[in-house]
């Protein structure tokens, strides 16, 4: 893995924060860095392929789009974790899925675009042989959602 | 919900098109416009607009977490007075190594209503950054979530559903 150099730095911080909706977004970006759009890319093309970067893109509001989420934490059998880890990520709408210390040990979290299609997606969780407790944490506020780190 | 929220057929074609990853060229929205079958002023008028009405939440990135050196995160569940809600979250909100801060229904045996993933370069500075915000707040009672296997990370395909 190469180390990010300073220029590398300033352009995730520029880029994690507002990416321009215009003709050329990343020539826009180049002359708020002094630099030139060609290289802009060419060390963006570099960052993704080594990882650094997640996704590059756009990111929606479930809620305005009409979905509904939740955060789902189950307490399975750990003899049968793997099994229904898998089930859960057969689920496109479960987009995080995490096994976590504590009583509740898998974690995920769901998206459906209506009620019916929730209601019968954590029916089936429920339903999986090893699951013993299910905890429905439908989210009330959100409060915050920007995944974002400042590089120095 | 608002009239204005109505996502037209036009909408979520633009919505299947940018959930993808973006295009690294330098006119990336003339390609869009091009999956999309529209002219890319068209595009970029819809996608402002799109901007405007909140359904685009950022234009923009989001890094490998671990590649850029924090590699530590913890899912911290919090028990607020309801009553203290607005305020506790707008604090905790305000940290940067906050990224998530969503209040959430209880259950019979789980108080925790008040929910942050906190983000550190190790769990002992993660363990510091709870500490703070606790004290910092005054709220006491949490369990830390730590993740011991990642078993799914995706971004969500919108109007895919059959």
């Amino acid at each position: 893995m190469t180390e990010l150099t300073s220029f590398d730095k300033s352009l995730l911080n520029l880029l994690q924060g507002n990416l321009p909706v215009c003709s050329h977004p990343f020539a826009r970006l180049a002359e708020e860095l002094g630099s030139d759009e060609d290289t802009v890319l060419s060390r963006l093309r570099e960052l993704k392929r080594n990882g650094y970067l997640r996704r590059i893109g756009t990111f929606f509001n479930s809620g305005r789009l009409g979905y509904k989420g939740t955060l789902v934490a189950l307490r399975v059998d750990p003899e049968r974790l793997q099994d229904v880890a898998e089930a859960v990520n057969g689920y496109p709408g479960a987009t995080h899925n995490y096994e976590r210390e504590g009583r509740y040990n898998l974690w995920f979290t769901l998206l459906t675009p209506c009620a019916e299609m929730e209601k019968r997606i954590l029916a089936e969780v429920e339903a999986l042989p090893g699951v013993e407790d299910i905890l429905n944490l439908k989210a009330n506020k959100k409060y915050k959602i920007n995944v974002q780190f400042n590089l120095h | 919900m608002a009239q204005d929220d109505t996502m037209t057929e036009l909408d979520k074609k633009i919505v299947r098109a940018l959930q993808e990853d973006f295009p690294l060229v330098a006119e990336p929205y003339q390609v869009l416009a091009d999956q999309v079958g529209i002219s890319k002023e068209l595009l970029l008028e819809r996608v402002k607009d799109l901007e405007q009405r909140k359904v685009i939440r950022k234009m923009g990135a989001v890094l490998c977490h671990r590649e850029v050196g924090f590699s530590a995160n913890v899912l911290v569940a919090w028990v607020c007075p309801s009553a203290r809600l607005d305020e506790v979250a707008a604090k905790m909100a305000q940290s940067p190594s906050v990224s998530h801060c969503y209040d959430r229904n209880t259950a019979p045996d789980w108080p925790y209503n008040l929910y942050t993933m906190v983000h550190g370069h190790s769990r002992q500075e993660c363990e510091a950054i709870v500490a703070r915000l606790g004290k910092m707040c005054g709220i006491d009672e949490h369990v830390m979530l730590y993740s011991k296997k990642e078993w799914k990370k995706t971004s969500m395909k919108y109007f895919m559903e059959k």
